[in-house]
């Protein structure tokens, strides 16, 4: 798989010195079969869960979890197929891509201009804004799911994409504000100051030559704002009432009563399930570690 | 220098308002003040504006209203409600601090086996997590073939959500699953992961530390590329060990990314809910349910649905983490205080 590569990677193997027995980027034939026997060994258990649904979905029986070794010779896409065409699946995946784009665009929009103005303006409460997407982070769904039923119910959000989409915006926001204001820490100041001196807004400054230099931050926050949308369960089972509104999350488990065993259906309904969210990692994938170095060191 | 604390920034201001904000002076009458402080950051306020609309209206204001609900005997049954065109009003009384008395000393006694389970998951899960994430990351920050792809195949459990891959992890633990298969051919013994109360901690643990790992991992990978390569060759000329290089510049240079990647898998960690609510759905799993998830059982797992207690023991985990954060922020300040006088 050809896939890019850091340019920082290249750049510091060159500077690496050689011909040191003990130093830093020389390593002994074992040392390196060490390396990627060890490397080897955590990739297999990172993506073995993964394969083996993939791999559970192709046995058309319903019990054929149990005997994996069965599948091999009978694997077939019948499964999908049948997830295709005779349950709601169409529906879920569309209403999930809702939220999840619409938690995805909302959530980075107004994360990114708080981040912004955290990182460059100096106002009071900026650091108990800080403090408060910290504390967010610690509310327990337990505390906050009837008084927002409550509320939802009040504003006429039940039910709704928009109201799924304010709750997730508030459960991704805070962690993606912090990690942008750490991303736009990073960007000098004066190519803020140039901005301004031309006669931009602080906001024209902000959207014109910011936003276009935190392409990293900006994914590494958009990859995380859609995930977190398109994995939540608890609100959405509590939130989307009628069946033309369940999320992909809350439709896999109506399968559970539905086909109480039926395991192969949900197994290709999840792998399904998990390809947009590969495609959307597999987009941001270079920016990521850049994107949190900046938010996690300069934090 | 700018400081490493969360709340401070490097960068001095280019807003409409002056980098250092003077002293107020303290004659000046309050709606002036207030009016002067308003022409000078309604730009930052404003910029900010659209997430404090978001975080009030979702969490301060549930929050105001959830700490209500802990005073009162609300359940579903006497919870206001719409149905259809007829409105039911809200029956419920104010009780007082009964329900935290019944929540802490109550005749069935369920709190503080959960808390003191809920301890050792939090602990026991960030503490493999983030030593399994600094190994990887280490491993992966050398130069190497095939590394990008070693990356990506790491990252992956983060990229596919949680409801996927724990239902994953369910086919592969139950009892004829793949993890049995494979500890039957070592024959060695296969106990029921998804049944029996010790192994279905070990389970929890397991599918949790699998899930949080490519964070961490990620999340230190990018601070170990932001420790200056200059810092290795001076150690390397003062003829420090493989070992002392990693304990004397690896370690304190991923400080502040240690410390906010700790403090976040605790956070998330506590409040973990998917792993285990998924893993175990409704079977006969009460030892390990935690405070999270025990909270939701008590909210929608019986009936008449017991609001007022969920939203009690959502209170005291909410004020648990509160204290556990300022306590560990400070624990941060001084060691960095410390440090200071070192260097």
């Amino acid at each position: 798989m050809a896939l890019p590569t850091d340019v920082r990677d290249t750049a510091r193997d060159r500077k690496r010195p050689d011909g040191r027995p003990s130093g830093r980027g020389s390593r002994g034939r074992t040392a390196s079969a060490g390396l990627h026997g060890l490397l080897v060994a955590a990739s297999f258990v990172a993506v073995f869960p993964i394969g083996w649904i993939f791999y559970i979905s192709l046995g058309p029986g319903e019990f054929d979890y149990q005997h994996p070794g069965r599948i091999l010779s009978h694997a077939t896409l019948s499964d999908y197929g049948y997830v295709l065409a005779h349950t709601g699946f169409g529906t879920w995946m569309l209403n999930s891509l809702i939220v999840g784009l619409g938690t995805m665009a909302v959530g980075v929009l107004i994360s990114a201009s708080a981040g912004y103005a955290v990182s460059r303006m100096r106002f009071p409460g900026r650091r108990k804004l800080m403090y408060t997407f910290l504390l967010t982070q610690m509310f327990p769904v337990a505390v906050l799911m009837v008084p927002l039923y409550r509320i939802l119910g009040q504003l006429r959000l039940l039910d709704s994409y928009g109201g799924l989409i304010l709750v997730y915006c508030a459960t991704a926001v805070p962690y993606c504000a912090w990690l942008l204001k750490g991303y736009f820490d990073t960007i000098p100041v004066e190519i803020d100051e140039a901005g301004r001196i031309d006669g931009l807004t602080p906001f024209g400054t902000f959207w014109r030559l910011i936003v276009p230099l935190a392409k990293p931050g900006l994914s590494v926050a958009a990859f995380y704002t859609f995930l977190t949308a398109w994995g939540e369960v608890a609100f959405a089972s509590q939130f989307m009432l009628s069946e033309g509104k369940y999320t992909l999350a809350v439709g896999l488990q109506t399968y559970i009563s539905q086909y109480n065993s039926q395991w192969n259906y949900m197994a290709a309904t999840a792998v399904l399930i998990a390809i947009p969210a590969a495609v959307v990692f597999y987009v941001v994938q270079k920016h990521l570690v850049t994107g949190i170095t900046a938010g996690s060191t300069k934090g | 220098m700018p400081s490493p604390s969360t709340t401070s920034s490097p960068a001095p201001s280019t807003a409409p308002a002056p980098a250092a904000s003077p002293p107020r002076r303290a004659g000046l009458p309050l709606l002036s003040a207030l009016r002067r402080s308003y022409d000078r950051h309604w730009y930052a306020w404003a910029m900010c504006l659209p997430v404090a609309v978001v975080l009030v209206l979702v969490v301060g204001y549930p929050l105001v209203q959830g700490l209500y609900l802990t005073f009162t005997d609300a359940n579903s049954l006497n919870v206001g409600r719409t149905i259809g065109v007829n409105h039911i009003p809200d029956s419920f009384h104010w009780i007082g601090l009964r329900n935290y008395i019944d929540v802490l000393t109550g005749p069935d006694n369920q709190f503080w086996p959960h808390f003191v389970w809920t301890l050792i998951w939090t602990f026991g899960c960030v503490a493999i997590t983030y030593g399994i994430g600094l190994g990887l990351a280490v491993l992966l920050n050398r130069p190497m073939r095939g590394r990008t792809v070693y990356r990506l195949l790491l990252i992956l459990p983060w990229a596919v959500p949680t409801f996927v891959t724990v239902f994953s992890w369910r086919l592969i633990l139950a009892d004829n699953g793949a993890v049995n298969q494979l500890l039957h051919a070592l024959h060695l013994g296969q106990p029921s992961w998804l049944s029996d109360p010790f192994a279905q901690r070990v389970a929890a643990i397991a599918v949790n530390v699998w899930v949080g790992v490519p964070f961490q991992m990620v999340s230190l990978l990018g601070g170990l590329q932001s420790i200056p390569d200059s810092l290795y060759e001076a150690a390397e000329m003062d003829g420090a060990s493989p070992w002392q290089r990693f304990r004397y510049v690896t370690l304190p240079g991923l400080r502040p990314v240690s410390s906010t990647v700790i403090l976040l898998g605790v956070i998330w960690t506590f409040n973990q809910f998917n792993v285990i609510y998924l893993l175990f759905g409704s079977t006969d799993s009460d030892g390990v349910q935690i405070l999270v998830t025990y909270a939701y059982r008590l909210f929608f797992g019986q009936q008449p649905q017991d609001y007022a207690g969920a939203a009690t023991v959502g209170m005291l985990c909410l004020s648990l983490l509160i204290v556990f954060t300022s306590v560990y922020r400070r624990w941060l300040a001084r060691a960095q205080a410390e440090e200071g006088v070192w260097s």
